[in-house]
Parts: structure tokens; C-alpha cells; sequence
């Protein structure tokens, strides 16, 4: 078995003396786990950074057997988020949840491609947060737990859609909410793609993504905890917000 | 039962050490064996005092034979510096350079989602501690390049902000370091930090 493809390098794990077990996110082969033989050398470590971009060749004499990259880089992001907080609290927070909720060797090519340029804008502190937001909406569409802001999930109507069923997901009207409003979710406008993207409606978009990942995709997964790494990036997100 | 048992024993043990496998452990031993008086003997009775004392400095995290290190128990080490490295052979290469002349502290690994290491897992509340403890004027954060040694680094300064004066230290061309032999990561870092001459 063998193929070639580039991938998005989510984790390194070390194994045995010299070598390490990469999980690379790859377009039309998914999250894929392979062993880098002499991965601890001074000429692969520095390769090896969670988010880098690489070139992979992946041998395995059975489908189903782990197998070996031989990997080259094709561009390395650690060097211009390592001294931006924001930007490696960032790059931590999309590795650790793709490695929480994707299955692996399941391909999907729409999701490679927005992470692909999400990690792109890192570094652009000032829109990254707003593109995050955008992302987590389309990773809960392909987990199947897409959200449904098209239309009021009481009366149907679209307009003054302000808040967010947490059972159905769907968008519902500050008028149809009644006695239940104090239960939903915010939706706060930029989520719908509308006004001027102000941190503190991504900050509340955020808590609403959240709460799906946590209760839908967390719960699917054995009711385990998001990663820590999501409350990081959600803190230093915040620490800039002047409430 | 075997005559051999106790030396197989001893080459299986060898072999689980970091660097050896079971061939370069079976010639450590048979080497060993020949050298007994001048070789075995001594390596037996300096593993048996080690094993009975060595232990972990309870103010740094060094490894030492004491309660407190020779570092920390240095008066001239008190220079109200601290640098803080991931782990005792950081310390050590910090050591060797012979550079710094300030106290340690020694973290025991660094923040990692993916092994689920978090800050409480550290020694990061001890060196908050010692910060206020020991009139501490600058913390250098001497954390690996990596991914989860700046996540950490990071984490330090967080905590440790408007205490004290916060340095990390310098990335880039290594000292003997070809720009063409470099990863385009290690050139980024060093062209961002580059200074006037």
C-alpha cells in the first residue's frame, strides 16, 4: 500500500528512541496516523511542529497497519505563531479538536480545505478569531450537527432570529421564545454572516459552538471534556476584549 | 537452572537503558565483565549510593543527593535570576555553557493537549511561589522551540505577568549554522529577531 498526498500535521508522539507517530490531517485520506522513522533527528524535529504543512508518502504492506511517512515540508507555521499568544493558543485549539473529533481515515475534502486556510490567517490576529468562529460552524455541519439559522424554528419567519434552540440548533425569533428565552442560546448577528464581526459577538458565538461541541460531539465521544487547549485560546481571546 | 541467569538478567536491564538495545548491551556487560575490579565493582557500588540518595531538590526540581541542590543551596546563585527549563538535562546543558549564574527551576515537562498535561501537572505553582519568595527580579524562560514549550512559555508569563521582569530566550541561526542546511521556520525566527550590529 501506498500513496501520496499533503497534510496539515496535527500531533507528534514520540515512539521508542528515534522515531515518532505523526496524525496528519490530509485531503482525500483524513486524519491519518503514520510512524516518521528518525523523527527525533536535529533535521525532522524542527519539521515536525504541530500545523506544519507537509508532503507525505505513506507505505504500509496492509491497509489497516499503521505504516511509515517519509515526510518533506512544505511550510512551517510554528516560527510566526510562537511569539503571538493568541496565534499558538490558536494553532493549539483547532490541532487538539480536530485530533478530539475526527474519526480517522475518513476523508472529507471541504474540511481540509477551510482548516487548510484557517491556519493560513493565523498570525492576522485581528480577523482569525471571527474566521475560528466560522470554522467550528462548518466542523459541527460535518460531524452532523450543523446549525439551521435560516429560519425561526417556531413561527418559520427570518426575521429578529436571536437565539439558538440547544436541543434542535435551530434559529429561533426573540418573539417566539416567550418563556423560554432565559433557556437559548445567543445568536449573536455574526453568526448569520452580518454587522462588523465585533469580538464580543464572536466571543458569544463562540460559547454557543461550544456548547454544541460539547453537548452533541463531546457527548458522541464518550462524554469526554473539549480540550483544554479551546479554554486557552478562549482566554486569550478574551483577555483583548474590553468588556 | 541456568549459569548464565544473572547475566542475562543484567543484559535485558542494560538494554531497556536510552541508547542501548540488546547487542550494545550484551557487549556493555561482557566489557563489564572483564573489567570487573576496575569497572563493575565501582559502577555497582556508585548505581547502589545513588539509588539509596539521589532525589529531587524540593525548592528547584534539580536532581541532587540532597534535600536542596548545591544551586540553590549557593548563596552566590542568589542573584535574584531564575531560569526556568522543561527538564534536569536542560538544566545541565544550561550548566555546561557555564553562562548563567542564577538559581533554576525545573518544570517536568510542558503543557500538552494532546497527553492531557496541564498546568497543575507542572511545577508552575512552586515557581510562582519562588518568585515572591526569593525577591526574584527576572524569570528567563529557557523553554524549548517547540510548539508546546512557547504554549507553556506563555502560560509562565501569564501567570508571573507585572511580578517580574519576564525574558525568553533568543531564537535562531544556531553558532556553525548554514542559512542553506536551515528549516525555513528557524530562518523566520531569526530574521524576526535580528538586531542592529
Amino acid at each position: 500500500m501506498e500513496w501520496h498526498d499533503q497534510g496539515i500535521l496535527l500531533s507528534v508522539r514520540k515512539h521508542g528512541e528515534t522515531s515518532v507517530i505523526i496524525d496528519v490531517l490530509t485531503k482525500a485520506h483524513g486524519r491519518h496516523a503514520g510512524v516518521v522513522r528518525g523523527g527525533t533527528s536535529r533535521k525532522l524535529a524542527p519539521i515536525l511542529q504541530p500545523g506544519a504543512q507537509l508532503d507525505l508518502r505513506w507505505r504500509a504492506r496492509l491497509e489497516d497497519h499503521i505504516g511509515a511517512y517519509s515526510v518533506e515540508p512544505i511550510r512551517s507555521r510554528a516560527a510566526q505563531v510562537m511569539s503571538d499568544r493568541l496565534a499558538l493558543a490558536g494553532l493549539n485549539c483547532v490541532t487538539a479538536l480536530l485530533v478530539f473529533c475526527l474519526p480517522e481515515r475518513d476523508p472529507n475534502a471541504g474540511l481540509y480545505d477551510r482548516t487548510e486556510q484557517l491556519m493560513d490567517l493565523l498570525g492576522q490576529s485581528d480577523i482569525w478569531p471571527l474566521a475560528y468562529l466560522r470554522w467550528e460552524m462548518a466542523l459541527l455541519d460535518d460531524l452532523g450537527f450543523g446549525l439551521d439559522l435560516t429560519a425561526c424554528a417556531v413561527t418559520g419567519s427570518n426575521q429578529d432570529l436571536v437565539y439558538l434552540s440547544p436541543k434542535s440548533g435551530r434559529a429561533v425569533a426573540r418573539d417566539a421564545a416567550g418563556e423560554w428565552a432565559d433557556r437559548m442560546l445567543a445568536l449573536p448577528p455574526v453568526m448569520k454572516g452580518e454587522g462588523a464581526g465585533e469580538d464580543a459577538e464572536v466571543s458569544q458565538g463562540l460559547d454557543t459552538t461550544g456548547y454544541f461541541l460539547q453537548e452533541k460531539v463531546a457527548a458522541g465521544l464518550g462524554n469526554r471534556p473539549l480540550p483544554e487547549a479551546r479554554d486557552r485560546f478562549l482566554r486569550a481571546f478574551r483577555s483583548r476584549i474590553d468588556w | 537452572m541456568s549459569s548464565t541467569r544473572d547475566i542475562d538478567t543484567l543484559i535485558e536491564m542494560m538494554a531497556k537503558l536510552p541508547g542501548l538495545g540488546p547487542r550494545s548491551a550484551r557487549r556493555a556487560v561482557l566489557h563489564l565483565i572483564r573489567k570487573r575490579d576496575v569497572q563493575l565493582k565501582p559502577l555497582a557500588d556508585a548505581m547502589q549510593v545513588v539509588a539509596a540518595t539521589a532525589r529531587e531538590c524540593l525548592n528547584c526540581g534539580n536532581v541532587g543527593t540532597s534535600d536542596i541542590c548545591d544551586i540553590c543551596a549557593s548563596e552566590k546563585r542568589a542573584n535574584g535570576e531564575i531560569c526556568v527549563v522543561e527538564d534536569v538535562a536542560d538544566l545541565w546543558a544550561m550548566e555546561r555553557a557555564g553562562v548563567f549564574k542564577g538559581r533554576y527551576h525545573v518544570l517536568g515537562g510542558t503543557l500538552s493537549a494532546l497527553d492531557a498535561i496541564g498546568p497543575e501537572d507542572l511545577r508552575i505553582p512552586q515557581l510562582v511561589n519562588r518568585v515572591q519568595a526569593e525577591e526574584v527580579r527576572e524569570v528567563i524562560l529557557a523553554l524549548n522551540a517547540t510548539i508546546d514549550g512557547q504554549t507553556t512559555a506563555h502560560y509562565i508569563a501569564d501567570q508571573l505577568e507585572g511580578r517580574v521582569t519576564l525574558t525568553s530566550l533568543a531564537q535562531g541561526v544556531p553558532i556553525g549554522g548554514e542559512l542553506d542546511y536551515l528549516d525555513d521556520g528557524t530562518i523566520t525566527a531569526a530574521l524576526n529577531a535580528r538586531k542592529a550590529l
